[in-house]
């Protein structure tokens, strides 16, 4: 279990559960590499990814509004997948950008998670949008156990 | 690619003969420099594509082709309806991206005064970016009725006329469409989304025919060019987030059902598929004609935005500016076509995932005034080079009448943000008489013209190739960037 939520303490939190780069994939879309100590750090950089593309500055985000997400999946790369499709929903549909707050990632026969997602409406004032993530697709999607804990990889049609 | 790897049977035409799982050979269209420059996961992936259940004929890329996931970008295949699958990886999350093109009677010399006016105000008319909404609120049961009859929906609530429908693929509406088969999901992405053009690689651009860019005479005038430096509109977009959430819920059932249910192999998770004749796969397809028609009724409203935009800032209705839709057509798809296949006609499920239908003279699914000139083909290039109108041709039944459909990428988007900056793109664009106003300047980095292909080889490849003919050049002077 971590807490993720919107402060500096918060943000340094994530920067050490994980962490993500941008790789070269599929030429129109953009893809990442995400690495963490932990499972719910995974699904946090995933998740930080995702902000990443959305908005010139993500840091800046904050825990204004709240929303439960619970999603059961047969393995964790489609549950990475529904995860981050998710956040993708909740921006469309009800304009918010979130992070998770709070994550529970396991994997038990089934993958799990359970998270309270936490973030703001879109304000094109304050928030400076960069691209439009339309789906989180499964090309190459990966997630595997390393030496030093988990990576996945992602690929996002913009 | 290396050439090695492929049998070459004419200039602009490379075989993959099958191997390994391949049902059916795979078959590239290029000349050999954009084979030489095509990602070698095209290769990859149009072999995959070959081994799809049902497949009739080959599996072919045409000349713009560049890796996607599952299908390359460029991609088409035509699956048997009996012992076929449908795959939203081979129609593409955009379902019903498409290009439209609009003629005025206007020339450049006349439009270049308000050039700036057109454009902020086109930019402000037509939403663009992340998370944008149009300017329609729509009821639940509204919505249904705009999935339901698509372009026509628009057009009857007063967003267009009966000609613009006449002048749309398909009438501008998917028969088969059924609102059941779409999740909660996907209407609540796309109710608000009617009449935004999105981001990526979307975009409405003002365009002049120059003369010498006219290929064609007679086809052009055909079409609607008639005039010396006309001007002309042509916008790119799709079904938004409703056409992506449509594939991503599918994509998601396959994937559970493919080694249960259909005991299918996954190669590919993007190349999820299923029957089309299993409950899944119509169900699908339903939802498919949902997006599409969406898609539709997404371009036919901004078409009415335009239509405000160029009356107000010139003082006339759009009647007397002749502004009039060339066509509409869509480059990410599966429809129900009939086609000749060693010489019985047969019902076809064709998969064409940025690729253009191309029908050619005398097709009868064309209106009256394209019957002798093939159908308009539209080949949106990148926003520095311009594009191009095209032709379908009768030699384009080799590829089930299909062609490109853009210049194609050649490079992924985070190298380009590494070559250019969008602020420098935007005031080279403007020094070179292209004025652009962007959602995103990160995203305009992301969009470039070196990050294409040149968009006069891949057009001259598809005539070479027998795909398609050229009729003319567009050029851009203004554009509003997602």
């Amino acid at each position: 279990m971590s807490d993720a939520g919107g402060g500096p303490q918060a943000a340094r939190a994530r920067e050490q559960e994980g962490s993500f780069e941008f790789v070269e994939g599929p030429t129109g879309d953009l893809t990442f590499l995400a690495r963490a100590p932990t499972l719910e750090g995974l699904f946090t950089a995933a998740a930080e990814a995702f902000l990443a593309v959305t908005l010139e500055d993500a840091s800046g985000l904050e825990a204004r509004e709240r929303r439960e997400l619970a999603l059961e999946e047969p393995d964790l790369e489609l549950l990475l997948l529904r995860f981050v499709n998710e956040l993708v929903f909740l921006r469309d549909a009800s304009e918010l950008l979130l992070r998770p707050e709070r994550i529970n990632v396991t994997q038990d026969g089934v993958a799990r998670l359970g998270a309270t997602l936490a973030g703001e409406r879109i304000d094109r004032q304050r928030h400076s949008l960069r691209s439009d993530v339309k789906a989180a697709t499964a090309h190459a999607l990966r997630v595997a156990e390393v030496a030093d804990g988990w990576e996945a990889r992602l690929t996002l049609d913009v | 690619m290396d050439t090695k790897l492929l049998e070459r049977k004419s200039e602009c035409e490379w075989w993959i003969q099958p191997t390994g799982g391949m049902r059916v050979p795979a078959v590239l269209y290029a000349t050999e420099s954009l084979i030489r420059d095509m990602d070698e996961k095209v290769r990859e992936q149009i072999t995959n594509v070959a081994m799809l259940p049902g497949i009739v004929k080959a599996a072919y890329a045409m000349p713009d082709a560049h890796w996607g996931y599952g299908f390359p970008i460029g991609g088409v295949a035509a699956m048997d309806v009996e012992s076929g699958v449908i795959s939203p990886g081979g129609i593409g999350f955009d379902i019903n991206c498409g290009m439209r093109l609009v003629t005025t009677n206007l020339d450049w010399p006349e439009v270049q005064p308000h050039l700036r006016e057109l454009v902020d105000a086109l930019a402000e008319r037509v939403p663009a970016g992340v998370g944008s909404r149009g300017f329609l609120r729509l009821s639940d049961e509204d919505f249904e009725d705009l999935l339901r009859q698509g372009a026509g929906w628009a057009v009857r609530e007063g967003f267009g006329t009966p000609d613009d429908l006449a002048h749309t693929e398909a009438g501008g509406c998917f028969s088969g469409a059924d609102p059941e088969c779409v999740s909660e999901h996907a209407r609540e992405r796309g109710l608000r989304q009617v009449g935004t053009l999105g981001s990526g690689n979307h975009y409405l651009e003002i365009q002049v025919a120059h003369a010498e860019g006219v290929h064609e005479a007679g086809l052009a005038r055909a079409f609607g060019i008639q005039r010396p430096e006309q001007v002309m509109v042509m916008f790119h977009c799709g079904s938004r987030g409703f056409g992506h959430q449509v594939a991503t819920d599918y994509l998601h059932d396959f994937l559970r059902a493919m080694p249960t249910k259909f005991g299918l192999p996954v190669i590919d998770r993007e190349l999820a598929c299923a029957p089309f004749g299993s409950r899944e796969g119509r169900d699908y397809y339903a939802a498919m004609c949902c997006a599409a028609n969406m898609s539709f009724a997404n371009r036919q409203v901004i078409l009415h935005r335009i239509r405000e935009v160029f009356s107000d800032v010139f003082g006339r209705s759009p009647e007397e500016l002749g502004i009039r839709c060339i066509y509409d057509v869509a480059h990410n798809t599966a429809k129900l076509e009939e086609h000749e296949v060693a010489g019985r006609r047969r019902r076809l499920l064709v998969h064409r995932k940025g690729a253009t239908r191309a029908f050619p003279p005398g097709h009868p699914e064309l209106p009256p005034e394209y019957r002798e000139t093939g159908q308009p083909v539209i080949v949106g290039g990148s926003m520095e080079t311009g594009s191009y109108l095209l032709a379908g041709i009768a030699s384009g039944a080799v590829s089930f009448f299909s062609t490109a459909h853009g210049s194609g990428r050649t490079m992924s988007r985070t190298k380009a943000r590494k070559l250019v900056r969008g602020r420098e793109l935007q005031d080279r664009m403007a020094e070179r008489g292209i004025l652009v106003r962007t959602a995103s300047l990160r995203g305009l980095a992301e969009e470039a013209g070196l990050a294409y292909k040149d968009v006069e080889e891949v057009a001259a490849a598809t005539e070479l190739a027998g795909l398609s003919r050229r009729v003319a050049h567009l050029v851009p002077v203004g554009n509003v960037k997602g």
